[in-house]
């Protein structure tokens, strides 16, 4: 195996390794669960009746695949000067690994608990493969595998995100 | 029918059955709700100027995690509330823009109770422009297996998504 194919040392020391531990910039709400299902003009009930959400769910529950946006930060806050990416993993691998185009290709979401009205979330990443190189129509890089595991205040696993993202240089034309 | 009582029972599903399809005309307005309804600021969006020459398409384009609320809502038009997600699997093949009709459809490939009685739906749903395939789903959704069964009571050991 050439060098240029060998995943380097302090990249492969990440793998299995838990990072960028955060705790969501604010409680799940039901202001934007409404925003959301209006946006894909979701009905069910058990996001807009109460009753419902009460026989059937214990009480008022969020889509699950909201999952992610309980921890997407705000576009601005005040005293913040840079950019808060999420997904900061993904974004650390391109510039480490060279890569300045990158594109996901695959996203899996599995549910555990269900995410209720109130609840903090906190999340952190772990970088769970980096492939050999390889090339696409789109150009020479990397494949890589990144977890995105959700908790809420009481420690419970509510979900894990698995992204597969492609780092590359672009193709010559 | 009450929505308290379970709408779609797993005994109702059988391999290859198909879900009723769904159309949607996608506007503008479709892709940047959907974008600032799950915080996603990202200009390509928003920003058709930045969507066109920065990221060489021709519109600004639905995001993923809209296009996952889409199959949820779709999914669970289908079982009703009582339906309860437990995996989605995303692959995504081709932008959805403004001007398109979006076409979801979707078929039971399997169906399986689990070692704790959980009632299983695995499907395969796709959702296409023009007959062109833009995003496929391999989705787990767990049915009530008789009327007074609720997949949402599952804690813990006794969910197995």
């Amino acid at each position: 195996m050439s060098s240029r194919a060998v995943v380097p040392p302090e990249i492969m020391d990440l793998v299995g390794v838990a990072q960028y531990e955060e705790t969501g910039e604010f409680p799940v709400e039901q202001g934007y669960i409404w925003t959301s299902c209006a946006s894909v003009e979701n009905g069910n009930p058990l996001f807009w009746d109460e009753a419902v959400a009460e026989a059937v769910t214990g009480g008022p529950v969020a889509p699950p695949t909201m999952v992610s946006v309980w921890f997407r930060p705000h576009h601005w806050a005040p005293g913040r000067h840079e950019e808060h990416l999420p997904l900061q993993v993904h974004f650390d691998l391109k510039e480490r690994l060279g890569l300045p185009e990158a594109v996901m290709t695959d996203n899996t979401i599995v549910f555990h608990e269900p995410v209720r009205i109130g609840d903090v979330l906190r999340t952190r990443q772990v970088l769970r493969s980096v492939s050999e190189p390889k090339t696409t129509k789109l150009g020479t890089g990397r494949f890589w595998v990144i977890d995105v595991e959700y908790h809420n205040q009481h420690g419970d696993l509510v979900a894990v995100e698995s992204y597969t993202g492609f780092g590359y240089n672009k193709a010559a034309m | 029918m009450s929505a308290l009582q379970p709408r779609l029972l797993f005994g109702d599903v059988t391999k290859g059955s198909p879900l009723p399809p769904l159309r949607y005309e996608v506007t503008a307005t479709t892709v940047v709700l959907g974008a600032l309804a799950t915080r996603d600021w990202r200009p390509m969006h928003h920003d058709k100027d930045f969507a066109v020459n920065r990221n060489g398409t021709r519109d600004i384009f639905l995001n993923t995690p809209n296009q996952a609320a889409w199959f949820e809502r779709y999914l669970t038009d289908w079982t009703g509330p009582h339906g309860r997600l437990g995996r989605v699997t995303f692959r995504m093949r081709g932008s959805v823009f403004p001007g398109d009709t979006m076409e979801l459809s979707g078929t039971v490939d399997s169906v399986a109770t689990d070692e704790l009685g959980c009632g299983w739906a695995e499907l395969s749903l796709i959702l296409k422009v023009g007959g062109e395939e833009k995003t496929t789903c391999a989705a787990r959704i767990a049915l009530p297996v008789h009327s007074d069964d609720n997949p949402w009571r599952r804690r813990g050991d006794q969910w197995k998504p």
